[in-house]
């Protein structure tokens, strides 16, 4: 008996989406099922930064390579992806933080990405609404904003273009073995199935080692030349925010609307969509002391969202070691809207059995499984809370 | 209640003179900046396609009447009441060359 | 700021006067937030002329000892609990800072908004709403003189064409889309309310030289004026001609205002942000106005559109109710089965034809705020699809106007409410509920 599709793909947020074209793509014959259809969940709650980090030398190279991808794929998105080439602005507020510009511009340049250092005086005239007194800043300019939601449905329907099938609508309760079990109690068979469902992918493997993290965001109405970059601090690397085991953090985003896009915030150990207000509170007045005029500003909205959070930051692309069928593309924390197209790549190189075009194993979910299974994942965790 | 330019305003200790895109208007005590705008006969906003837009639910629910009032922009211009010097300005006025 | 209250009303037209008026007389220390700069609500909008109900009505409120915030609006619910809550709220002045307002007790009567629905040309400057143009026409607006179409469906027609002729407008049609068949049970209902029906007639008898046409709706709203118009043009774009549709035929009648709203639909985003069960788009309440959320009643049209008189009576039921006068607010509940009675027979009269939802060509738009038009929503599943691939409802109305336009259109059901359910400046959002004991409130000694 032939199964019917080479992958199905669980998830159709913007990682999801970005397999399923890539799978599509080696002429693999690839479904996506998503009941909250295409880019409803952590995809439509997330800022749509494209950044390169480099938290680890892994997570670099790929974000470096989503990156690339992404600057690729430009000139042909849609315009309602509204992709803006905006570049990155770290913010140092001090001396001590432009020791870490410096050091940041030495590692990406080594990775082939063009920086350069503004200095206070430059840093003012790139970005007037910024709080006077700031050191300098490293402008990241090949990093670009996008609308999350409209780039995982133009991955979508490049994917169905490349014959992908979409299957909207239906609740996945189980999904393993070559099969995939729909709520309705039919089933799907497969030869490989990628579990793509972010945060949500523990529901359907309970033993992954992937928490979820909230963050809250905030958009304003429009307010065209606000903030011309997307403006991060620095300093949340060397000292968290801290409220309550929870953390804030400067990080705003202008949107081609004109919109101002203000977040971030992280917490552990919160299942519930709703506000916290005290952090709400807190994010935007960590906000307030970078742009001191942003509280006059009209809010449209704040929502929360769920990160998909693993213990090393990297995230969990590629076969997991109990079930031959299964492949996992989830654990990208808050770098999912990035890392999604090189996501996509590794996973559909592991299906065809293709090499990559970067080394895939330091995202391999077997690295939690190495050496003892009871190595308590939970003591892993403790570790990672106090980034 | 007529639209009058600031040079010829006759003096009347009963009405209210505000600015709407520069241009004085006399109105009654009570009236409503919404009221106003569409009394100096210009839109008081434009929509995010470029279109002329007036007050349609006068009630502070659609924000289509939204203006800026003496510097602050975003203001439901129908739940706001004259009041003497007010300076209005409408997006279709700033949109204007 | 923040303020302490025992009973903490949210509107101040008929429903939260009532409310307040009930509460403050049993000795609650009271407080009112309203939108509006002045009490009355939409129905007694500030600008004579008032009837005389409502003049005594807020002479009464005015007179009555409650803390009343007028030009507020309640922004987010910061702590719920059966023994009482925060919510803050935010003022229409942007200098003044949000308030923190604690509550034991908490009275929703936010009153309703009117439907909208698109039909090419609904954009134009001079197309509103039938309250729309009314409160406009409060508000100051001169229209003596000014040629009108007033269309739509639901009793607000008839008085707010009665009104703007009495302002001396020239009203050339009154549009009602129900047809005389599907009034006819209101009519029955009008005959067991002789103070409705009395106001009912004096309306006709305001209109009588317009024609009240039923079965008759707009098609479109044009900015170009019709041969014999030779109004003066104006430098802007705005509403010259509506093409009226009636029986199959339609024709084309020039004016200067098209007034134009499908009934109402009530407010609920506070309801439905602090988990009051709903039902059919109404917050559900027991005979006491309270609702499934302890510690908090509804009155007035979001539990039903009903209009002054229900929102009245359950307002001072909820009143009373909420400072612990049960047995009152019970007795008092045994009125409501003949308002109810008419509540229903009014929303059967409202119903709409479902050839409205035909109205809106591909290109019209739907939502306002952010220019969707038909087109872009067709293959759309959800409220929320829609959203998050077209904007449709990601504007400042939040969704107010085309979420009822969407719910009519394509079935779809609004969104749960998030906060803040107002725009709000960010500033309001950045400070930590203060401290205060809604348990053991201030004694204000006013």
């Amino acid at each position: 008996m032939t199964d019917p599709y080479d992958v199905i793909v669980v998830g159709a947020g913007i990682v999801g989406a970005a397999c399923a074209r890539a799978c599509a793509a080696q002429g693999l014959t690839t479904l996506v099922v998503d009941a909250a259809g295409v880019g409803g969940g952590a995809t439509a709650a997330g800022m749509g930064h494209i950044v390169v980090m480099d938290d680890s030398p892994a997570q670099l190279a790929l974000t470096r390579r989503s990156q690339q991808l992404w600057g690729a794929l430009a000139a042909e998105l849609p315009s309602k992806v509204e992709f803006e080439p905006r570049g990155t602005l770290w913010v140092a507020a001090d001396e001590e933080e432009m020791q870490e510009v410096r050091r940041k511009q030495v590692v990406y340049s080594a990775a082939g990405v063009r920086t350069e250092v503004l200095d206070a005086h430059s840093l003012a005239a790139a970005e007037p609404q910024l709080r006077p007194g700031l050191a300098g800043a490293l402008l990241v300019p090949s990093d670009a904003v996008l609308y999350p939601p409209a780039a995982a449905a133009y991955l979508i329907h490049q994917a169905m273009d490349l014959g992908a099938r979409m299957l909207p609508s239906q609740r996945v309760v189980a999904a393993g073995r070559g099969q995939v079990r729909m709520e309705d109690g039919s089933s799907l068979s497969a030869s490989r199935i990628v579990n793509a469902c972010g945060a949500g992918a523990i529901s359907l493997l309970p033993e992954l080692p992937i928490r979820k993290r909230r963050g809250h965001l905030l958009i304003t109405d429009r307010y065209p030349g606000f903030v011309h970059h997307q403006l991060v601090e620095l300093g949340y690397l060397k000292s968290a925010h801290s409220v309550a085991g929870a953390s804030v953090a400067f990080n705003v985003q202008p949107r081609q609307t004109g919109q101002v896009l203000i977040g971030s915030s992280r917490e552990f150990g919160e299942e519930d969509a709703a506000i916290n207000h005290t952090l709400l509170a807190a994010m935007l007045r960590r906000a307030q002391s970078y742009l001191p005029r942003i509280g006059a500003l009209k809010t449209i909205r704040v929502w929360t969202g769920f990160r998909a959070a693993t213990p090393d930051k990297l995230p969990l692309i590629g076969p997991w070691p109990d079930d031959p069928s299964l492949l996992l593309a989830t654990g990208h924390e808050g770098l999912g809207i990035t890392t999604s197209l090189a996501t996509g790549e590794l996973v559909a190189a592991e299906i065809a059995g293709v090499k990559p075009e970067i080394p895939a194993q330091p995202y391999l979910p077997a690295r939690f499984l190495d050496g003892s299974r009871a190595a308590s994942q939970q003591g892993l965790f403790e570790e990672a809370a106090h980034d | 209640m007529t639209e009058t330019r600031s040079t010829d305003l006759p003096s009347d200790g009963n009405s209210i003179v505000l600015s709407v895109d520069g241009v004085s208007v006399r109105v009654s005590p009570g009236c409503t900046v919404a009221a106003a705008v569409l009394m100096a006969g210009t839109p008081t906003r434009t929509s995010v396609s470029g279109e002329p837009r007036a007050p349609l639910c006068g009630m502070g629910i659609c924000f289509e009447c939204r203006v800026s009032i003496d510097g602050v922009p975003y203001q439901r211009s129908c739940q706001t009441l004259c009041l003497p010097g007010m300076k209005v300005t409408t997006t279709g006025a700033q949109l204007l060359p | 700021m923040t303020q302490i209250f025992d009973t903490l009303v949210i509107g101040a037209g008929p429903a939260g006067m009532a409310a307040a008026i009930a509460a403050a007389e049993s000795g609650q220390r009271v407080g009112v937030v309203d939108d509006n700069p002045a009490p009355g609500g939409q129905v007694w909008r500030h600008g004579t002329p008032l009837p005389n109900a409502g003049r005594r009505w807020k002479g009464q409120f005015e007179a009555a000892p409650a803390v009343r915030l007028a030009g507020w609006r309640v922004i987010d619910c910061l702590r719920l609990a059966p023994d009482g809550g925060v919510l803050r709220a935010e003022c229409n002045t942007p200098s003044v800072p949000a308030a923190d307002l604690h509550f034991r007790h908490l009275i929703l009567a936010t009153g309703a908004r009117e439907r909208f629905l698109p039909f090419p040309g609904w954009t134009l400057p001079n197309v509103m709403g039938v309250g729309g143009l009314d409160a406009m026409v409060r508000g100051g607006l001169p229209i003596a003189g000014k040629r009108v179409v007033v269309a739509g469906t639901g009793p607000l027609l008839l008085a707010v064409a009665a009104h703007l002729i009495k302002r001396g407008a020239q009203v050339v049609a009154i549009c009602e889309q129900a047809s005389l068949a599907q009034m006819a049970p209101l009519g029955l209902a009008l005959l067991r309310q002789p103070g409705k029906l009395r106001q009912g007639a004096a309306y006709r008898w305001a209109t009588r030289k317009t024609p009240f046409l039923t079965h008759c709706w707009p098609l479109a709203a044009l900015a170009e004026p019709g041969a014999d118009d030779h109004r003066d043009p104006g430098t802007q774009p705005r509403l010259r001609t509506v093409t009226l549709h009636r029986n199959e035929r339609q024709w084309n009648v020039a004016c200067d205002y098209l007034a134009c709203g499908f009934h109402l639909v009530p407010n609920t985003e506070l309801a439905t942000l602090l988990g009051c069960q709903m039902q059919d788009g109404f917050v559900v309440t027991d005979q006491q106005m309270r609702t499934s959320t302890p510690g908090v009643w509804c009155a007035g049209e979001p539990t039903g559109i009903g209009g002054v008189d229900a929102s009245l009576l359950e307002g001072r039921i909820a009143g009373l109710s909420a400072a612990g006068k049960s047995e009152a607010a019970l007795s008092l509940s045994q009125r409501r089965p003949a308002i109810q009675a008419f509540t229903q027979a009014l929303e059967h009269a409202c119903r709409l034809n479902p050839r409205l939802r035909d109205l809106a060509a591909e290109e019209t738009t739907v939502c306002r705020c952010e220019d969707v038009h038909m087109g872009a929503l067709r293959e759309r599943s959800s409220a929320r699809d829609a959203r998050l691939h077209t904007r449709c409802g990601m504007g400042p109305c939040q969704g107010r106007i085309c979420g009822a336009a969407t719910e009519f259109l394509f079935g779809w059901l609004p969104d749960p409410a998030r906060p803040p359910i107002f725009p709000a400046l960010v500033s309001s959002l950045m400070e930590e509920a203060a401290a205060g004991s809604p348990a053991q409130p201030e004694i204000d000694s006013r």
